[in-house]
């Protein structure tokens, strides 16, 4: 099988300076404070298809999201996009227009004070794809249509329109580029269960219709589970597991990956009795060393407190945890 | 005998351009020790429901008709002094954000201390080993030397659970706990509910769990009830409505939710939204989304009535029409 890798990260780190101003550090004799966001991560995601990235808050997904599309330079570590490198790709107006994003509230991701035919116009006429005012207007009507609104609705601003419709809306702007490529920021989170299930269904029918190749971010392992073709878990800046979803659902191999999908309460598990793991997600500002998941891990011992575990190949997946390494998780 | 009783409680919200009537004629009980959950989209009218129990409506929000009955006691038309007196001594409350549900000037310990002194007769010494005791047991680690630490000292999950201790401190018999795992990530939502249920079994805690997660209700409650547009549509066993929900709302709910078990080709959906509070419409309020309407349902409202193993508040499922 041909798979044209459309993203790929290599050893992408992005670190923030969180330090307090340069004279009080000195005064007060402190070092500079590093937030590893995002940590060394490496994926490639294949054209058409889906690749999530899934983890708990401060995990580093979201600033991944951001690199992905550009809106960070990444610290270390280079993105590809379509075989061009990143900043190459950024200023190369027919590839940049080729990446979009959605994200998270619909609610501050709509100019309150646009007309919504002037939100989705937005992105054609800033790349000149179309000029007269007649082929952009029935351009909009379109792409209204195509995400289930209708093309009067052009005429209305995003306060009338409820939570899924303004997501419908963000859908509909980071369409009218014609991308290939989506960075889905949790698209879904904000929003109720009925209707999340709603763009779920029209999200993945664009993917077919379209061929648009998604990075999905989300923290709800279900939401990602109905979404992904590959899937890679994320640790305090790190990925821990990554491969097909389907292999990762059926036999999660890092620890973490199993307490996550242990924690999440699901309909089908009536009156479950559980013994949750204990432990908060560390500061990524003083990451623990070694394996970062040490110090919430069952299988830890001193080797995953001093050395910090690489990804191996476990048939189609990779997991970077010395104890299935070693053959210690049963 | 039920520790509450609600009947046909209405709530409403007089504007300008008319009344709004966000609760609509609702009716449950909890027994006590009992988990009830109530779950719902956002402005369905869960967490009103809790606010109105525990008489924090915000003005101009008033209950209109009904009755809300606590311990044999009717506590609706209570004036704000008598109500305080209930309010934390016999009926606590959790809400979603425990940063703003804490006082950020005082340390936990002093608030625990405070609260508990209010209700319960504890000289300093006593109140202060109590509540040693109870961020001990909300599993707060090294609690005898934190006890005097301040709400920003501890991180998102263990301020929940300084909560859960506050809501518990005075010994209340009903806890209503709105939305109080929302805002936390999975690993920690599991220690939480996990905590919540094994508190409600050793002090015997009712808890009336307000949440838009079936999943968290599905582990965690005895009953539910399943709101939609300020009415309650369904309510029963946990099991039977999650396993054989009999009102389309219920059953659409729950086809849209992405399982972990299985992938499925596409979720089910039920197309439209919820209706304002302005526009519900005649008769079911369910009525413009459900794919199985009938004539009846655009002009008469059905009642709560047992359906199945439930209780459900749908034409179709009432005199064995289905």
């Amino acid at each position: 099988m041909s798979s044209r890798i459309v993203l790929e990260a290599n050893d992408v780190a992005r670190h923030f300076d969180v330090s307090r101003p340069a004279l009080q550090r000195l005064l007060a004799g402190e070092k500079k404070r590093i937030l590893r966001a995002v940590d060394g991560v490496s994926f490639q995601i294949v054209a058409g298809e889906t690749l999530s990235l899934v983890g708990e808050s401060g995990c580093g997904k979201s600033t991944m999201a951001r690199l992905a599309v550009g809106l960070y330079a990444p610290t270390q570590g280079s993105i590809t996009f379509e075989g061009q490198a990143m900043h190459a790709a950024l200023a190369d107006a027919s590839l940049r227009r080729k990446m979009n994003m959605i994200f998270q509230d619909p609610y501050a991701s709509l100019n309150p004070r646009w007309r919504v035919r002037d939100i989705v116009a937005e992105p054609i006429k800033a790349f000149k794809l179309l000029s007269s005012r007649k082929d952009i207007e029935d351009r909009v009507g379109q792409l209204l249509t195509q995400v289930g609104l209708s093309a009067h609705d052009g005429e209305k601003f995003p306060h009338e329109f409820s939570g899924g419709q303004r997501q419908r809306i963000s859908i509909a702007r980071a369409l009218s580029s014609e991308p290939e490529f989506l960075v889905c920021d949790e698209p879904t989170s904000a929003l109720d269960v009925s209707v999340q299930a709603q763009i779920l269904n029209l999200m993945r029918d664009l993917q077919e219709r379209l061929g648009l190749t998604y990075l999905f971010i989300s923290h709800n392992l279900a939401v990602v589970r109905h979404m992904s073709d590959d899937l890679g878990v994320m640790y305090l800046g790190r990925i821990v597991e990554q491969g097909p979803a389907e292999e990762i659902f059926r036999t999660p191999r890092h620890p973490y990956t199993r307490l996550l999908l242990d924690a999440i309460p699901d309909i089908s598990a009536v009156g479950r009795q559980r013994t949750p793991v204990g432990g908060e997600v560390p500061s990524p500002i003083s990451p623990p060393s070694g394996c970062t998941f040490h110090p919430r891990c069952a299988l830890a011992n001193d080797r995953c407190k001093a050395e910090r575990p690489l990804e191996t190949k476990v048939g189609d997946v990779a997991v970077a945890c010395h104890a299935v390494q070693e053959g210690r998780a049963a | 005998m039920a520790l509450l009783e609600v009947s046909q409680l209405c709530v409403e919200f007089p504007t300008r351009r008319g009344t709004l009537r966000a609760l609509d004629n609702i009716s449950f009980g909890i027994e006590p020790g009992e988990i009830l959950g109530v779950v719902g989209e956002s402005g369905a009218g869960k967490s009103l429901t809790g606010s109105a129990i525990i008489g924090l409506l915000e003005p101009p929000g008033r209950v209109a008709s009904g009755q809300i009955i606590f311990d044999g006691k009717r506590i609706d038309n209570l004036d704000q002094e008598a109500m305080r007196a209930i309010r934390g001594r016999h009926i606590g409350a959790i809400f979603q954000d425990p940063l703003t549900t804490l006082d950020p000037l005082m340390s936990v310990g002093k608030q625990l201390i405070e609260t508990m002194q209010t209700h319960l007769k504890l000289s300093d010494r006593d109140a202060k080993a109590r509540a040693i005791q109870w961020l001990e047991e909300v599993g707060i680690p090294a609690a005898s030397e934190r006890v005097f630490a301040y709400p920003h000292q501890f991180s998102g999950g263990m301020r929940q659970r300084v909560v859960i201790a506050l809501a518990l401190c005075a010994e209340p018999r009903l806890v209503i706990a709105d939305e109080p795992t929302t805002a936390l990530d999975v690993s920690i939502q599991a220690q939480i509910i996990t905590l919540m249920r094994r508190l409600a079994a050793d002090h015997g805690t009712s808890i009336m769990l307000v949440t838009h997660d079936m999943g968290v209700i599905a582990e965690t409650c005895d009953r539910v009830a399943v709101m939609y547009a300020g009415r309650i549509v369904e309510i029963g066993p946990v099991e039977n409505v999650v396993r054989s929900p009999q009102h389309p709302y219920t059953e659409g709910l729950m086809g849209s939710i992405p399982s972990l078990e299985a992938r499925v080709a596409r979720l089910r959906q039920i197309d439209g939204a919820m209706p304002r509070l302005n526009a519900i419409p005649q008769g079911c309020a369910f009525n413009p989304r459900c794919t199985k309407v009938m004539d009846r349902c655009r002009e008469e409202r059905p009642d709560l009535l047992p359906a199945g193993t439930t209780e459900a508040a749908c034409f179709l499922v009432q005199g064995g029409a289905r």
